[in-house]
């Protein structure tokens, strides 16, 4: 019989009448409340500090993390998370500033945030760059809508199609809808390239500009990016990079010089920023000169250069054609302090190694697992590689299937069923920051789990088994619909 | 190698297991002439190096724990617990992925239940997701909602003037290039103008929605229960954009009639950091969350009979939906819900009480004496919550200039935002405010230190 991992919730283990925190009594006298302004009851839960503290500790021992294993989730870029970096984000010059401060006040976050963007600015080719975007998605919806702008700037408002590869994350579409573009996509060919018959057919005057992965979620560097890009350029459209996959890229090739015109960075992915169990992440995006004004804002500038006597003021600076604003503040402060440190710790050297060695892991993963799964696209990878778990010989069996078993011996599974262009898709990304060691115990129990999927393949499907949950009821939880307690 | 842990012969040996000689043949793909750039950075640090040039950029800002913060309008400094920090730096909650894979992942997924059930309850509301990026950003998915709501046959999103014109630009730039979409916001004239009475107005059958925000950006509180009822009328949904502390003491948008409610969720134990990342709330009625943007958590069980949590009505998303969904939103503030989550169980119901009875009470006091002092008025007229409007005799930023030499930051300069209020601060008040500090900051503001500074 395993032992029962349910956790209780925080309202059935609430206690009428405890308080985990206090707090001082008021110095002022009590001001008078219209009582049609009262609310009625205030159903919060009633803790002591160490059930709270227990509660969550007793959570968190439910969770996998990077902290506690491999974690080779593809396309998140699930690295080791240094710790200085969350020490020093958390110092008070940096944690304790409110966001309208007076720019005096603040000079040293300012300095962060303009050398973030000229680092950013210098590892990818481009000329400027804004910080503002609060996630990937986030970056994407304003470099698109950058794009939408150009074009209406030069009375270019009939450029209404936005050119999606089959392979692109789907954010990448909703992005350009939300933009007011229509979405048309692009196929792939045989070898994971961008199919240019396909691609030519739509480079006409309707064409706004296409969002391209590079690496590609195939996890391939596009032989055809060059000539796709300046197709692209030739029929006026402008070219959208999705940086999900820098971090096979940094010293390796400048986007910019590529021919992209703006694209945006994850830094919780390639700055080893923590992906905090769903976010927040940050998105900058980053563009050449002739987009450069219509950049999310404001931006950190210098506002008076510097003198013999003094440093330069910085302040915030918003680009002349704006798309405007696009979140609460500047930005998520607290995540590119912890970029900033990384880039700092790394260097330029660093950041070309990350991606070497990135794409060496990637390479000696798909190397030694080929010979027992298929792989669909046959070519030297960069940071990422795709399988397809389909076995003739074992039909039953899918990728959800090793997905899972994958649990039992330790792992995180890798991405699966994503690009949706491989049926039954493993998406292996096992970062720069995993020894040949972890490596080598996660082949070994890959080639296991593809032994039993041919002679025991009940231990995939019933899999996992030695995790503190099994299989999960989905249809009940939409059906049942229980959303809040 | 910095965090990369390959000795050189485990390099070699792994290139040639691969089966080439060096780290170049792995980028063959790249065309010649773009390989490996020169890239003009600095060389690397040591943690040492680093953590030093680090404390010595943050000495360069001035942390609202050394001085007297006043400073509010969309961001508040309030007390956080020892024991949030504590918990979330836990390297399962903050260096795990989106849940994507229940079964080891109940942390996080029971962790965003929770939160979602304390954010509805707190609201007032049935239901809640698992977050947007902040405040403005949930307000302009609530406008996006509406939008799809009527099929984009009705074309207003009418917005009070009162809303925090951040959040308001961000509907715009969101709500664009939405075809015949238009976000209007009545000019604003003078502070007793920025009414539900003169807002409702401007409800007509071309209204997809009305959006508020209680306690309005001025502080303002009104009772919007009467204004719902006319929104409704006209067809329209109602929504609200709070703050969450004031919600511990005053009445919800659930028993107001709003229909979605959404709100910054900093105040929730949430560092100020400059501006981010914050919380982004949002709230429905049951019977919109199909149409809600963002993640959603759900109560199922496993296969072992365990009542267990997962990621539900996916079917909305842009993961599966690609350009037929609502909105790009794919992550979550998933490590800022949790902190607000915990913020809300310590404090619990007497605390969660508590503070907005400080903040309540210490803003009315602090009101009560600046209006006293000559050249300063107080110009709400309504009860409000956190912060209040202060006509003052001189520039703001001169009157902050000045009380910052003496350790305060003085409230917002509200002509940054809105350029008519000349000479107006917007003062914010929370329990870290001792009466101590605020009579300091009033005996400063009436010239009394004079004779000390010369």
């Amino acid at each position: 019989m395993m032992k029962n991992r349910e956790e209780k919730t925080i309202f059935e283990i609430s206690s009428e009448g405890r308080k985990g925190f206090r707090f001082p009594k008021s110095d002022v006298q009590s001001a008078e409340i219209p009582d049609e302004l009262l609310r009625e009851n205030l159903p919060m839960p009633e803790l002591s500090e160490i059930d709270v503290v227990r509660h969550y500790t007793h959570l968190s021992s439910l969770n996998y993390s990077v902290d506690a294993g491999f974690y080779p989730l593809g396309s998140c870029t699930m690295k080791y998370n240094p710790k200085i970096c969350e020490k020093a984000a958390r110092f008070s010059g940096f944690s304790q500033l409110h966001p309208l401060q007076p720019v005096e006040t603040v000079q040293g976050a300012l300095l962060i945030l303009y050398e973030m963007q000229e680092m950013l600015q210098e590892i990818s080719g481009f000329r400027a760059c804004s910080l503002t975007p609060a996630a990937g998605a986030h970056g994407e919806f304003s470099g698109v809508k950058m794009i939408a702008a150009y074009h209406q700037q030069r009375k270019n408002s009939h450029r209404k199609t936005m050119l999606i590869p089959d392979s692109a994350h789907g954010t990448n579409p909703a992005s350009s809808v939300m933009c007011g573009f229509r979405v048309q996509p692009v196929n792939t060919n045989e070898r994971g390239n961008i199919d240019l018959s396909s691609l030519a057919a739509f480079c006409n005057d309707e064409l706004a500009g296409i969002m391209i992965t590079n690496p590609n979620t195939l996890g391939l560097f596009d032989e055809n990016l060059v000539e796709a890009i300046d197709m692209v350029h030739q029929a006026g459209g402008l070219v959208y990079g999705d940086g999900a996959n820098m971090n096979a890229l940094m010293g390796i090739a400048k986007p910019a010089e590529l021919g992209f015109d703006v694209m945006h960075f994850n830094l919780h992915k390639t700055f080893a920023t923590p992906h905090g169990g769903g976010g927040p992440g940050a998105g900058a995006v980053c563009c050449t000169e002739r987009l450069r004004d219509y950049l999310p804002g404001p931006i950190a500038g210098v506002i008076e250069p510097a003198s013999d006597e003094m440093p330069p003021l910085y302040g915030w600076k918003t680009p002349e054609r704006s798309i405007g604003q696009i979140g609460s503040f500047w930005g998520h402060f607290d995540v590119i302090v912890k970029a900033y440190i990384y880039c700092l710790m790394l260097g330029r050297d660093g950041l070309k190694r990350v991606a070497e060695f990135a794409t060496l892991n990637a390479n000696y993963l798909m190397h030694a697992l080929k010979a027992d799964y298929p792989l669909p696209y046959d070519r030297i990878c960069m940071h990422e590689f795709v399988l397809d778990v389909k076995w003739p010989d074992a039909p039953d069996i899918r990728a959800l299937d090793v997905a899972k078993r994958l649990m039992d011996y330790d792992f995180h599974p890798p991405t699966n069923y994503f690009p949706l262009i491989v049926h039954e898709a493993l998406m292996i990304e096992p970062t720069e920051t995993e020894s040949k060691q972890t490596l080598d115990q996660f082949i070994d129990a890959m080639r296991k789990i593809a032994k039993e999927a041919h002679e025991q393949p009940d231990l995939l499907h019933d899999a996992p088994v030695n995790t503190p949950f099994g299989r999960m009821d989905e249809v009940k939880a939409a059906k049942d619909l229980k959303i809040a307690e | 190698m910095m965090f990369i842990p390959h000795s050189d012969a485990e390099r070699d040996e792994m290139l040639a297991s691969i089966g080439i000689k060096s780290m170049d043949d792995l980028f063959e793909a790249i065309p010649k002439k773009y390989r490996f750039p020169k890239i003009n950075l600095h060389e690397g640090m040591t943690e040492i190096e680093a953590s030093a040039q680090l404390k010595e950029i943050a000495e360069a800002d001035l942390s609202v724990e050394d001085v007297s913060c006043f400073m509010g309008a969309g961001a508040y400094h309030h007390y956080i617990p020892a024991a949030i920090d504590n918990l979330i730096s836990r390297g399962e909650f903050y260096t795990a992925y989106t849940p994507y894979q229940p079964e080891i992942s109940q942390g996080t997924l029971q962790g965003i239940f929770e939160y979602q059930s304390l954010i509805a309850r707190l609201t007032g509301m049935e239901a809640a997701n698992a977050s947007h990026y902040d405040g403005a950003t949930a307000c302009a998915e609530a406008g996006i909602l509406a939008y799809h709501q009527y099929r984009g046959k009705r074309k207003k999103i009418l917005v009070s003037p009162g809303l925090h014109p951040h959040y308001a630009a961000v509907m715009r730039t969101y709500l664009e290039n939405f075809e015949g979409v238009h976000v209007e916001i009545p000019e604003f004239k003078s502070l007793d103008s920025v009414t539900p009475q003169n807002l409702a107005d401007l409800i007509d059958e071309d209204t997809a929605m009305v959006m508020v925000q209680y306690p309005d950006f001025f502080g303002q509180l009104f009772d919007y229960s009467e204004f719902a009822e006319t929104v409704h009328s006209k067809g329209a949904l109602f929504c609200m954009s709070v703050n969450p502390i004031a919600l511990g003491l005053l009445k919800t948008p659930g028993a107001m009639g709003a229909d979605i409610v959404v709100g910054e969720g900093q105040p929730l134990g949430i560092p100020l950091s400059l501006g981010g990342p914050y919380l982004g709330l949002f709230a429905a009625k049951k019977d919109l969350i199909r149409k809600v943007s963002g993640r959603i958590v759900g109560e199922t069980v496993d296969n072992r009979g365990q009542k267990a949590y997962v990621l539900t009505l996916t079917a909305r998303e842009q993961h599966i939906r690609r350009e037929k969904a609502t909105s790009n939103i794919c992550s979550n503030q998933g490590l800022n819900a949790l902190t607000a989550a915990i913020y809300l169980s310590l404090l619990g119901k007497e605390g969660l009480q508590d503070v907005a009875r400080l903040c309540y009470d210490k803003a009315h006091y602090a009101a009560e004496i600046i209006n006293k002092i000559p050249g300063f008025q107080v110009i709400n007229s309504t009860p409000f919550f956190h912060e209040f409007v202060v006509a003052c005799p001189e520039p703001v930023s001169e009157i902050n200039e000045h009380l910052l030499h003496h350790g305060i930051l003085g409230g917002f300069d509200l002509s940054r935002m809105i350029p008519s209020l000349q000479n107006v601060m917007l003062i914010a008040v929370t329990e870290l405010n001792s009466k101590e500090s605020i009579d300091d900051l009033c005996r400063i503001l009436s010239g009394e230190d004079n004779d000390e500074e010369s």
